[in-house]
C-alpha cells in the first residue's frame, strides 16, 4: 500500500506540473519583469501611450489609476500619456475608427487590457520581439510569435541604431507595464499576502498551543472526571 | 445568564442542540488527518456564500455587460479584486476539499453500514457541487465559459427523441446566449446554494445520528462506560472544535498563498482563455473544463458516437457519478478500514485513484489516439473498482478488527 500511495502521489504531481495551457511548437523568451519596479511601469506606461496605444486601447484601464498607482500626478499624466482621453477619470481608449482599422489592418487591434493574463508576459515579450523582413506582407514584416500578424513593427525606431539590450529593456518595460494593466491589484496583493500569511502562522502556533493544552485532558483520559 | 438560558430554552431548544451536537457529542477520540476536511467543507462553504453576496452586488448578469463587470469587479470596487479571487479559489479548495474527504471514507469505509445515507446525501452534494460550480464558472462570460457551457449543454441535446426540444429549452433560445448566462446566475446564486445548505444540514443530521465512523472503523457506541458513554468518544467541543480551528488555520495558510501569490494557479484555477472576452464566431483551439470537472470529461470522450450519436458518452459520464452512490452495496468486506482490509481492496482503491488521476489529466489534454486510448483504458478501471467490488471484496484474508481503537 504505501508504494502504492507514494506512486498515487508521484503520479498527481506529475499531471500538475504539465502546464495545461502550453502550446506546443513556440520557443518563448523569459521576458523576466518585475511589477515592483515603478521606474520600470513608468518607462513602460510612456512608451506604451506613445508607441501602441494609438491603435490599441486597454479600454479597462483609467488615466488616473495609472498615475495613483505608478506615483505620477495628474498634471503627469495629461501632459505625457494622455493624448487621446479628455479627462483623467477616464478609460483609455484608442483614436483609431472602427472603420479606418478595418480598412488599414483588416480588422480592430485588440484590446490589451488583458492580454498579459490571456498570453502571458513571455508571449508578450517575444511578440514585441519576434518581428523579421518578409516582402510578401503588406507591411513588409512578420512575426515568429503570430504568424501573418497584421500589425506593423512599431517599434522599429527603438531598435534601429541602439544597443540590443537597451531594446531588450524597454520592450521589457512594456511588458512589465501590461503586466500591471492586466491586473493593477498585483501591486497589492503580493504585499498584502506576506501579511495575511504571517499573521496566520502567528495564529497557527497558537491555535495548536490551544489544542495541545486541551488534547493534554485526553492523553491522561482526565476529561471525564472534570464535573 | 442562566435565567436567559432557561428563558430561551422554554421556547427553544437551545442548551439540547448545543448538547446534543457539540458538548456532549461524543466522537471518536482517533480521528486523523483525513477527518479534518469535513469542518474545512464548511468553511469553505461559508466562504464562497460570503463572497458571493459581494460579488452578486457587482456583477452584471448580461451578455453585453457580464465580463466587464467582472473587471470592474477587479479593478473598481474596493476588495472587489480580493473577493473575486477568493471565490475563484474557494470553487478549486472546495473540490480539492471534498475529494480528500470522499477518499476519506473510501480508506476507512464510513459508507458502509449504518452510513449509507450519509453517503448518498454526500455523493448528491457532491453532485450539486459540480453543477454550482459549472454554472458559477460560466458567468464571468470569458471564451471558456461560453464554449464550456456551449459543450456540456449540448449534451442534452444527444438525448433520444426529445434531446433537440430539451436543448433549445435549457437554453431558452437557439445558441449559448444571454438566456443561458441570466437563468445559470439564478440558479447558481438562489438555487443550488439553498439545496446545497440543506442538503449538508441533513449530510450532518444523519452523521450526528449514528455517529462518526474512525480510522480503526470500529463502532464506538459499542462499548460504553456506566454511563452510557462511549469508552473511545471523547466531546466533540472542546476537543474537536480546538482541533478544527487548528485545521482550519493551516488550511487558510495554503489557500491565501493561492489566493494572493498564484490566483490562478497557471491556469489551472483561472483559464487563460477565460480572460478573453465570449465570442460565438471564434472557438477557442482547445476547449478543457476546469480540473474538477476533467475525470469524467475524460469518461465522456472516452465512450465512442454510436448509431451516430454522442448519447453512449454522456450515459457513461452519468453512470460514472451515479454508480457512486451504490458503493455500499457493493462492498461486501466484513471490514470497514483500510487497516484490516484484504490486499484485494488496497490494490483496487490504489487503481482506482491512479484510474482516477489520470482520466483527470487526460481531461485537460487535447485528443490524440494515445491519449483517447488511455482515457479508455482508465474509464474501464474506473468503472471496474465497482463492478468487481462485490468480488474483490469477499476474497482475500482480512485482519481481525480490535475491540477498542488503535491511539
Amino acid at each position: 500500500m504505501k508504494t502504492l500511495t507514494k506512486l498515487q502521489l508521484s503520479l498527481a504531481a506529475a499531471a500538475l506540473s504539465f502546464n495545461v495551457l502550453a502550446s506546443p511548437g513556440l520557443q518563448l523568451e523569459e521576458a523576466n519583469t518585475d511589477i515592483t519596479d515603478t521606474a520600470s511601469l513608468q518607462n513602460g506606461a510612456k512608451l506604451f501611450m506613445n508607441y501602441c496605444s494609438g491603435c490599441h486601447a486597454i479600454s479597462f484601464m483609467r488615466y488616473n489609476r495609472i498615475g495613483t498607482d505608478l506615483g505620477l500626478s495628474n498634471t503627469d499624466i495629461e501632459k505625457n500619456l494622455m493624448f487621446a482621453g479628455d479627462k483623467v477619470g477616464e478609460n483609455i481608449t484608442t483614436a483609431v475608427p472602427e472603420k479606418d482599422a478595418m480598412n488599414w489592418f483588416g480588422g480592430t487591434p485588440p484590446d490589451l487590457s488583458l492580454v498579459s493574463r490571456s498570453k502571458g508576459t513571455d508571449w508578450i515579450y517575444s511578440f514585441l520581439k519576434g518581428f523579421y523582413a518578409d516582402e510578401s506582407r503588406v507591411f513588409g514584416v512578420n512575426n515568429h510569435m503570430l504568424v501573418n500578424t497584421s500589425m506593423p513593427d512599431v517599434l522599429w525606431s527603438l531598435r534601429e541604431g541602439r544597443s540590443k539590450e537597451a531594446f531588450d529593456n524597454d520592450v521589457r518595460d512594456i511588458t512589465n507595464f501590461l503586466d500591471y494593466v492586466g491586473e493593477p491589484a498585483k501591486l497589492v496583493r503580493i504585499d498584502l499576502g506576506k501579511k495575511v500569511l504571517f499573521f496566520l502562522a502567528i495564529l497557527f502556533v497558537l491555535s495548536y498551543l490551544l489544542k495541545r493544552e486541551y488534547w493534554k485532558d485526553v492523553k491522561y483520559g482526565i476529561w471525564r472526571k472534570r464535573d | 445568564m442562566n435565567n436567559k438560558q432557561s428563558w430561551i430554552d422554554q421556547r427553544f431548544p437551545l442548551t439540547k442542540v448545543w448538547n446534543e451536537h457539540l458538548a456532549e457529542y461524543y466522537t471518536p477520540r482517533n480521528f486523523n488527518f483525513w477527518y479534518f476536511f469535513g469542518s474545512l467543507a464548511i468553511l469553505v462553504l461559508v466562504i464562497q456564500l460570503i463572497t458571493g453576496i459581494f460579488l452578486t452586488m457587482h456583477f452584471k448578469p448580461d451578455s453585453t455587460q457580464a465580463f466587464a463587470s467582472v473587471e470592474y469587479i477587479m479593478r473598481d470596487v474596493e476588495w472587489g479584486w480580493l473577493m473575486r479571487y477568493l471565490h475563484s479559489t474557494g470553487s478549486s479548495a472546495f473540490f480539492v476539499v471534498i475529494y480528500l474527504h470522499m477518499y476519506r471514507g473510501l480508506l476507512y469505509g464510513s459508507y458502509k453500514a449504518p452510513r449509507e445515507l450519509i453517503w448518498i446525501l454526500g455523493m448528491v452534494l457532491y453532485i450539486v457541487l459540480m453543477a454550482e460550480a459549472f454554472m458559477g464558472y460560466v458567468l464571468p462570460w470569458g471564451q471558456m465559459s461560453f464554449w464550456g457551457a456551449q459543450v456540456i449543454i449540448s449534451l442534452f441535446g444527444s438525448v433520444p427523441v426529445i434531446g433537440p426540444d430539451l436543448l433549445v429549452w435549457i437554453l431558452g433560445d437557439y445558441a449559448v446566449g444571454d438566456p443561458v448566462l441570466t437563468r445559470f446566475f439564478s440558479l447558481h446564486v438562489v438555487a443550488l446554494p439553498l439545496i446545497l445548505v440543506v442538503l449538508v444540514f441533513l449530510h450532518l443530521v444523519a452523521l450526528h445520528a449514528v455517529g462518526s465512523n474512525n480510522p480503526d472503523g470500529i463502532e464506538i457506541k459499542n462499548n460504553k462506560d456506566k454511563d452510557g458513554i462511549p469508552k473511545d468518544g471523547i466531546p466533540f467541543h472542546p476537543y474537536y472544535s480546538v482541533k478544527d480551528i487548528m485545521g482550519v488555520v493551516a488550511f487558510l495558510m495554503i489557500f491565501c498563498a493561492v489566493v494572493f501569490f498564484a490566483p490562478a494557479m497557471n491556469g489551472y484555477f483561472l483559464e487563460n482563455a477565460n480572460f478573453i472576452e465570449a465570442n460565438p464566431l471564434k472557438t477557442p483551439d482547445h476547449i478543457a473544463p476546469l480540473w474538477y470537472l476533467t475525470p469524467f470529461y475524460s469518461v465522456l470522450r472516452a465512450i465512442p458516437p454510436m448509431f451516430g450519436s454522442q448519447f453512449p458518452g454522456v450515459v457513461g459520464m452519468g453512470a460514472a457519478l451515479v454508480i457512486l452512490v451504490a458503493l455500499p452495496w457493493l462492498d461486501r468486506s466484513p471490514v470497514k478500514s483500510i487497516r484490516y482490509r484484504s490486499p484485494p481492496f488496497k490494490w483496487a482503491l490504489g487503481i482506482f485513484v491512479i484510474s482516477f488521476i489520470m482520466l483527470g489529466w487526460l481531461g485537460m489534454q487535447p485528443v490524440t489516439p494515445v491519449n483517447a486510448f488511455l482515457a479508455r483504458v482508465f474509464t474501464v478501471l474506473y468503472f471496474a473498482f465497482f463492478v468487481l467490488m462485490p468480488w474483490y471484496t469477499s476474497i482475500g484474508k482480512t485482519k481481525k478488527v480490535p475491540e477498542r481503537t488503535t491511539e
